[in-house]
């Protein structure tokens, strides 16, 4: 038995195999399991394109980093302290990323002469010294998993040796202490049909646990306590799940049904799967025969008094775009959310980017601006989803909502917030005449915007439409002066929100030269950079763009009051262009389009070269 | 009651006492003269209040094209949406609004070339709504390029050698997406055109009319073999229960041909008892598809009225009750508890 242990503040580990392997489901239950002790926790899962890419490559190897800590965390972390690696391809694939000297794990069954071809390499590098810097446990985990469920009855030998990724959980789990009692339960649940393979899970996971616990492995255990979290009630969520929440949130606030209506896309369908599931609030799924119709359809439920909604990836931004054109047109609410990923075209369909922000901004026809916002973090895009839908209801506009591949994936403990807190969002419904005893769909309020008059309101029928509209009346117009009022006049809807909206809050420190900017998923690591400045005794100031168009109306203040600027982004220099563009500051980009997060130590390096 | 909270009594007073004008928006029309729009326009206006549906619950979605001006001169609720996605639209008023009458009306370029996969998938899904198709076999706004269901060979501006393009036959098309309801009518054919819609109109799900409609301007009596003066002989007018005979003394019908179709015959060379009885309700499509087929172009006989016209579950109907009720019943501390399902902690 080992009674010593370590105690950390903060780990990241991260479970590489084939994709085959169960990684997901084995980085899952790794994150449940820490969040029941309290930890703060992000995750980046991290999966190939294909669903069963070549096995035993390293293009089919499949990820799962979790960072866990003592304390508030902001990002999954830049380099694992333990890797696992199921088999060669992963070994290949992750090594590189493993801490100078760190934990590394390995299922040696795996490391035979055929997959070691298929990753491609030359010699062991189990027996090479590739792996002679780390501390390395070599563990036959197939052999072991086999024998642990050697005795289940009706248990095949390929099912058998399938449960090995419960194995490498339950000695992971071991070794940061997590409790197993949640992880078995999920299983029980999980497999309660099929007792021989619930029976496999437990037995393999036990094994693992007990693997480490009778010091059959020469590891220290670690613990790390929790997380002195703000009170409250928390639960795990991810940004997809997060999203939807806020969708619900946002239709029940207003008592307008949701309407949402889609056509699959990676990463954006995971919302679909996630809206289908809710008949209880009333939530009506489409999924439409393209991604034209999709957005068509939820206009269509917009116009009949719906909260009409739908979700894409980039790809399918372009294809929407004469809708959302439209909308802007006919001034009803609209939510087009946007889970950006890697492109152009089909790109790296299953990694994240940021590169759609000015598509979002610009990318249509014509003078058609329209607000966008964008979540910055997994649990932040609840409220950023109700913040979308309110925009759009209360200032009759279709509303952009950016999120990205990261965002949906990852995950985070979430402080509950109550329903009754949430902002009212009231439709507002325009039931009666509103000039003398004439109603003109086009007759604005202070806001700008139009009365939203639908169906069955007797006495305000009325035509909408594309072809240019008369001021008020919204009759069909050709007039040039009318046209060069109306697109101011929807152009001012922006400026008048902009009026509403909260001030962009900066976080510097005194003495402060350098701002760092960012926007959408980059706020974690630009926060995690500036704790690492600040702990070097430097002084660095922050500030995090939600609204995107309009921006805050001190933006330009704010971006003009430093000496530099920096915007990171998944991109070539996006926000970049569009601080430079807006407000004649010259800011310096860090760019990353790698498919992946940028690293905290990696902006920090950039910082501290602007800095120094 | 809408589902929406209001309360809605008929804006117009009964429904028995809606007329014409009710439905006029009076909105200046702006087709060319002689349009075939023009008396489709007037049958639509002069039938809608007989239906006893008030203006507030109609609602018109167009594309684009000259047929897409036609919303603007209903006084329904109404959308002029962008080209070929009407029924797309439509589909997602029709699904959420279940409690509204909704119209789509459409062009042979708008709903065949752009909008094809949104016109065959409305009417698989069955979504209720009513699809007006108006067949002028030519690009009339655009200014006179050749259509989906223009004849091969067909010389204009964009095809000055004659065009290459097999044309579509829209019934055969609809069917072949399995349309629950199938016609085909003409637009100066006021009677005819009234009966059809009003048909299409009680039928529950999509309904799929195609209208014959003369473009005097591009296109100018692409129908003369079977519309206006002396057409009537070639219409072979479908009834539902009766024998499929038609020409100026009834003198011509329709039998089964060896190739397993349909084809026209005189009756005197079979008899009358050989001639084919039209049954609209037949489940399988194959009868009303021989008949589709029979006339690919309206250059001879053709086949005017309810080619089919049969019952299948109607998109969204059953759903959205229950949804609706949900929706009502849904509270904000359903939604806290539905947050805290699953595994929570509290620090
Ligand atoms: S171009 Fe043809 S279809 Fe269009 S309005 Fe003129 S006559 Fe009618």
């Amino acid at each position: 038995m080992t009674t010593t242990s370590k105690k950390l503040e903060t780990v990241i580990v991260r479970f590489a195999g084939d994709s085959g392997d169960g990684m997901q489901l084995v980085g899952d239950r790794f994150t449940a399991a820490t969040a029941h002790v309290g930890n703060d926790l992000s995750t980046l899962p991290d999966f190939p394109a294909e669903i069963r890419a070549p096995a035993g490559t390293p293009g089919g190897v499949s990820a799962f980093q979790i960072h866990f800590a003592s304390r508030d965390i902001l990002t999954p972390g830049d380099h694992p302290n333990t890797l696992v690696a199921m088999n060669p391809a992963a070994l290949k694939a992750h090594l590189d990323a493993l801490e100078a000297g760190g934990t590394l794990l390995v299922n040696e069954d795996a490391f035979t002469p055929a997959n070691l071809r298929k990753a491609g390499y030359e010699a062991n590098p189990l027996e090479d010294g590739t792996v002679e810097d780390y501390q390395t446990f070599e563990v036959p985990m197939t052999t072991l998993t086999t024998r642990a469920t050697d005795d289940i009855e009706g248990l095949k030998p390929a099912e058998a040796q399938r449960t090995k990724n419960l194995f490498a959980l339950g000695l992971i789990s071991w070794m940061y202490g997590r409790p197993g009692k949640a992880t078995i339960s999920w299983l029980e649940a999980k497999f309660a049909s099929k007792p021989a393979i619930k029976e496999a899970n437990v037995a393999a996971f036990k094994a693992g646990y007990n693997f480490g616990d009778t010091a059959e492995i020469a590891a220290t255990p670690i613990e790390v306590g929790p997380a002195p979290l703000d009170a409250g009630e928390y639960r795990n969520i991810n940004g997809a799940n997060a999203t939807a929440m806020g969708l619900l949130a946002a239709s029940v606030k207003s008592g307008l049904q949701l309407f949402f209506a889609t056509y699959p896309i990676t990463p954006a369908s995971e919302l679909l799967h996630h809206l289908a599931r809710h008949n209880r609030f009333g939530v009506r799924t489409v999924q439409a025969e393209d991604e034209i119709a999709a957005v068509n359809m939820a206009l269509g439920a917009s116009f009949g008094g719906k909260l009409g909604v739908t979700a894409t990836s980039g790809p399918g931004m372009d294809l929407k775009a004469e809708t959302i054109a439209l909308a802007q047109v006919l001034e009803l609410p609209l939510v087009v959310i946007d889970v950006q990923r890697a492109g152009p075209s089909t790109g790296l369909p299953t990694k994240t980017e940021q590169s759609d922000l000015l598509m979002a901004i610009h990318g249509r026809h014509g003078e058609s601006p329209l607000p966008v916002i964008a979540a910055s973090t997994p649990s932040g895009c609840f409220d950023a989803a109700v913040e979308a839908a309110r925009i759009a209801v209360r200032h009759r506009t279709p509303v952009i909502l950016l999120s990205d591949t990261f965002l949906t994936n990852s995950s985070e403990p979430w402080r509950l917030p109550s329903m009754d807190d949430l902002p009212e969002i009231d439709p507002d419904f325009a039931i009666g005449p509103n000039a003398g005893d004439e109603f003109l769909p086009y007759l604005r309020d202070e806001r700008g915007a139009r009365p939203w008059a639908i169906p069955g309101t007797p006495g305000l029928q009325h035509r909408l439409g594309g072809l240019e509209k008369e001021h008020g009346s919204g009759k069909v117009s050709y007039d040039p002066a009318n046209h060069a009022l109306m697109t101011k006049l929807r152009a001012e809807k922006l400026e008048k929100l902009a009026e509403e909206l909260p001030p962009l809050v900066v976080d510097a420190d005194e003495g402060a030269e350098l701002l760092v900017l960012g926007w959408g998923s980059t706020s974690g690591v630009i926060g995690a950079a500036a704790r690492r400045i600040r702990g070097r005794g430097l002084p660095i100031a922050i500030a995090h763009l939600r609204n995107l168009e309009p921006m805050p109306l001190n933006t330009g203040d704010v971006v003009r009051s430093f000496d530099k600027v920096l915007i990171p982004e998944l991109n070539t220099g996006q926000l970049l262009s569009l601080v430079r563009d807006k407000f004649l500051v010259d800011a310096i980009g860090h760019n990353k389009v790698e498919g992946l997060p940028i690293l905290a130590e990696e902006l920090e390096q950039a910082i501290l070269e602007l800095i120094e | 009651m809408s589902e929406n909270g209001h309360d809605h009594e008929h804006g117009n007073g009964a429904a028995g006492t809606l007329t014409k004008a009710d439905f006029q928006s009076g909105q200046e029309t702006r087709w060319c003269p002689g349009c075939g729009d023009y008396a489709i326009l007037a049958s639509v206006q002069a039938l809608m209040p007989e239906l006893g549906i008030p203006p507030e619950k109609t609602v018109f979605i167009s594309g684009i094209g000259c047929a897409g001006r036609f919303v603007y001169y209903m006084d329904t609720y109404g959308m002029h949406g962008i080209h070929g996605r009407a029924p797309a639209l439509a589909t997602g008023i029709a699904t959420a609004r279940e409690d509204l009458s909704v119209w789509v009306v459409s062009g042979d370029g708008d709903s065949l070339s752009i909008g094809g996969n949104h016109l065959i998938h409305s009417l698989r899904r069955n979504v209720p709504i009513k699809l007006l198709l108006f067949n002028n076999q030519i690009y009339g706004l655009t200014k006179g390029q050749y259509s989906p269901t223009s004849e091969t060979g067909k010389i204009t501006k964009s095809t000055p050698f004659g065009s290459e393009d097999h044309p579509f036959n829209p019934l055969a098309l609809a069917l072949g997406a399995d349309a629950s309801f199938v016609a085909r009518t003409i637009d100066v054919e006021k009677v005819h055109l009234t009966e059809v819609l009003r048909k299409a109109a009680e039928h529950e799900g999509s309904a799929f009319v195609e209208i014959y409609q003369n473009c005097n301007v591009f296109n100018d009596g692409a129908f003369d073999a079977v519309r206006g003066k002396g057409g009537g002989p070639n219409q072979i007018r479908l009834e539902h229960g009766q024998p499929l005979r038609f020409g100026a003394e009834n003198e011509r019908g329709v039998v089964r041909s060896a190739d397993g179709g349909l084809e026209v015959v005189e009756v005197a060379d079979v008899g009358a008892d050989a001639i084919v009885v039209h049954d609209a309700h037949i489940e399988d499509p194959s009868h009303a598809t021989a008949l589709a087929r029979l006339a690919d172009a309206p250059t001879g006989p053709t086949p005017i009225g309810v080619f089919r016209d049969v019952k299948r579950p109607v998109y969204g109907a059953a759903r959205q009750h229950e949804l609706l009720e949900a929706h009502a019943n849904a509270t904000l501390g359903d939604l806290d508890e539905l947050l805290r399902s699953g595994d929570t902690w509290t620090v």
